[in-house]
């Protein structure tokens, strides 16, 4: 490289690009194939959410948590009800706390299956893509039959949830989750996972050690592939998270290093298997009958305080900062994202790879463009 | 940890530094910090052995309309705690030190603070807007921010269906 | 099945020969291969992907993707248009070659959708950009994006630009 001389070239790579992470700018400076510096310019997306929650009631702000991030949008409205229903002591009913679960669990494998699919998407690899995207169709239908929406779901309301199960739903999730676990993950991996050419491009490829991860407060499965046992189900239990059986998987080096693009991906594969897991245990133990939604006070109004409530986002850590002055709306909200974190990073391990590298290394951190802009 | 216990050790460590410190809801502890203050705190929080509050979770910005004020909330993964600590500052001169030196990840948060609130971090290396464009006027979540009616030419003014009148003096609905 | 074209075969049943007009062989050639700019921007594009998937299959329709706008001659504007994205949005839409149409999915590219509170929001992409369906829903579903796409062609069908006076 240092005999030949060459100048620096500044190539920019977005707004608009062929890959499913959304409006995300990079500029990069390389110098021929490899790259020296990817700055990213974020913004595109920033739609003031964190404002509109100022002029809206407590309760109507829902909707627009779904927004925050759409492919999981039932863990944003949960984050945001638990932090609510935890300022104003509000008791959520049981058989609302077994939905939230399932509804949430399933959100979760719903926003894998585009994590590790645009992944794959980016890498060229677009069959297995329309794999995960034919059993995120069956997602979809499940959760129009429980709340009427294919995308953004507002399923949580602040006291418990919208709707009870409706018939046939108890069967038709079983048979989901049992396909998902014993036939469709098998299936899966056979077809893309254990592939050579995969393995070369995401093992030893943006290694991140556990320091480093913790300095960049990274949050989530990009935590976790980093070898730190960190899962805030576990941790910080919230809602009735503390009476299901599960693992977290932690990455261990597979095949490469611990913390390589190679543990990323596979964490949110067996993330998946884990929350089959948690619904199908959820299913069992959901009481017959019961109230899916605790009254709240006509005007509602919160007491004034503050409170930071975290919870565990498929993408990271979902935080909501509340602060209340007694009001009807909210007086300052702010909303912490596990992708926020995850772009901070990408400046550092861009140092030193090839342009075809920071590819891989973008789609492993799966970070999506609304979560980063708000 | 007790909360008690750990007021105790936090009034021991950091001293002069806490204005006041309070209970917080959800297992968490409000302080209050001095301006002057704030990177010692910082320092004595992160390192002390006793302490380790190593993790940043969260940090943003308020403003009260008479004052504003920076929160930062750290957790720590030895004792399993969370702490809040909370600056307030001066309205018309908003200005903090920045945390960048101490907490690496700190470094979008407060260039999103400075951008929505224009609450300049002294010695942060590259403070410049994040999320809005280059050319923006003002800051947005200030509390007597107007919206803007034009911006390079495109009109974006928002009309109020439900409570305003057209140019005839018609409700629009 | 030539009737749905509009192609009529006037000699014997089993002649192999179709009579037709110019205008509507070219009609039909370009509105069953529109090739799709992927604008993509927010949550519609999710379900734009999804209609690109398995189930509502937008390719049966002859519909593609290219990411390059030159290569395209429908742009589907799905998403919230932020005023840092609308001038690369022009930009994008002054690089497509005529004839070319624009579809605006989801309520954020109509009017500015539930972002109409915002501070930093395009209150609708027709402010930029022609529009030739407006899409509405929030998110619209995989059904309602294949009919945006059928009324496109249909659009498509009734242009004459080889016949210069009726009759």
């Amino acid at each position: 490289m240092s005999k030949y001389s060459s100048q620096e070239m500044v190539l920019n790579m977005g707004p608009h690009h062929p890959s499913t992470h959304g409006v995300l700018r990079f500029i990069l400076q390389t110098d021929g194939e490899m790259m020296v510096k990817a700055v990213p310019d974020v913004g595109f997306l920033h739609r003031g959410i964190e404002k509109i929650a100022e002029k809206l009631p407590w309760q109507g702000f829902m909707p627009y948590t779904d927004r925050v991030d759409y492919v999981a949008s039932v863990n944003c409205n949960l984050g945001y009800a638990v932090a609510v229903e935890k300022l104003a002591d509000i008791a959520v009913p049981e058989k609302a706390e077994y939905l939230r679960v399932i509804a949430a669990e399933l959100s979760r494998i719903g926003s894998h299956f585009i994590g590790f699919g645009a992944l794959l998407l980016d890498l060229g690899a677009v069959t297995p893509f329309v794999h995960a995207l034919r059993e995120r169709e069956t997602f979809n239908d499940l959760m129009e039959m429980l709340c009427g929406a294919r995308l953004t779901h507002n399923y949580v309301r602040i006291g418990g949830v919208s709707q009870d199960l409706p018939q046939g739903f108890k069967t038709k999730c079983r048979n989901f989750v049992d396909h998902l676990e014993h036939e469709f993950i098998d299936e899966f991996n056979d077809l893309i996972s254990y592939n050579t050419i995969l393995i070369n491009r995401l093992a030893n490829v943006g290694v991140i050690t556990a320091e480093e991860a913790n300095e960049y407060t990274l949050t989530g499965p990009n935590l976790r592939g980093s070898g730190v046992k960190f899962d805030l189900r576990k941790d910080e239990p919230y809602g009735i998270y503390d009476r299901f059986d599960f693992d977290v998987p932690v990455g261990t080096g597979k095949y490469g290093v611990p913390g390589d693009c190679y543990d990323r991906y596979w964490i949110r594969i067996e993330e998946v298997v884990q929350s089959c897991r948690i619904i199908r245990q959820a299913l069992y133990g959901l009481p017959g009958s019961g109230e899916i939604r605790t009254r709240l006070a006509k005007p509602f109004t919160v007491p004034a305080g503050e409170i930071y409530v975290r919870t565990e986002s498929p993408r990271g850590e979902l935080g909501y900062y509340l602060i209340s002055d007694g009001g009807k709306n909210p007086f300052r909200l702010k909303i912490r994202t596990g992708s926020f974190s995850s772009m901070t990073i990408i400046e550092h391990l861009s140092q030193g790879v090839m342009v075809a590298d920071l590819v891989a290394i973008i789609g492993s951190l799966d970070v999506v463009a609304p979560e980063i802009d708000r | 940890m007790d909360p008690e216990k750990l007021i105790t050790i936090l009034t021991s460590r950091l001293g002069i530094a806490v204005q006041s410190m309070d209970a917080m809801k959800n297992d968490d502890l409000m302080i209050v910090v001095d301006k002057k203050h704030l990177i010692t705190a910082a320092g004595t929080l992160k390192n002390d052995p006793a302490l380790g509050f190593s993790t940043l979770m969260n940090h943003l910005g308020v403003d009260y309309g008479d004052s504003m004020a920076v929160i930062y909330n750290l957790y720590s993964p030895a004792l399993k705690q969370k702490v809040t600590v909370k600056v307030y500052l001066d309205r018309d001169n908003p200005e903090v030190p920045s945390l960048e030196r101490a907490f690496r990840g700190i470094d979008w948060f407060e260039r999103e603070t400075y951008d929505l609130f224009g609450i300049r971090f002294i010695g942060h290396g590259n403070l410049k807007r994040l999320l809005l464009p280059e050319d923006w006027d003002g800051h947005p979540l200030r509390k007597d921010y107007v919206y803007p009616a034009l911006y390079n030419g495109i009109e974006t003014a928002r009309i109020d269906m439900m409570n305003e009148t057209d140019e005839a003096g018609e409700p629009h609905v | 099945m030539l009737e749905r074209f509009n192609m009529v075969n006037r000699l014997s049943p089993d002649a192999n020969m179709v009579l037709t007009t110019v205008d509507k062989a070219v009609n039909l050639a370009r509105a069953n291969s529109l090739w799709y700019l992927l604008m993509g921007l927010a949550c519609c594009s999710i379900e734009l992907m999804q209609t690109g998937g398995p189930r509502a299959d937008i390719d049966r329709f002859g519909s593609l993707f290219r990411a390059t706008p030159r290569q395209s001659d429908l742009m589907i504007v799905a998403g919230t248009v932020t005023l840092k994205m609308a001038p690369r949005l022009r930009l994008l839409y002054d690089q497509m070659a005529e004839p070319k149409y624009v579809i605006a999915m989801g309520s954020c590219a109509n009017c500015g959708g539930p972002f109409d509170l915002s501070y930093s929001v395009l209150r609708g992409v027709d402010k930029i950009i022609p529009v030739d369906v407006y899409l509405p829903g929030c998110p619209p579903r995989p059904e309602a994006l294949t009919e945006a796409l059928i009324k496109v062609q249909e659009k498509i069908k009734k242009e004459k630009y080889f016949l210069k006076k009726e009759g």
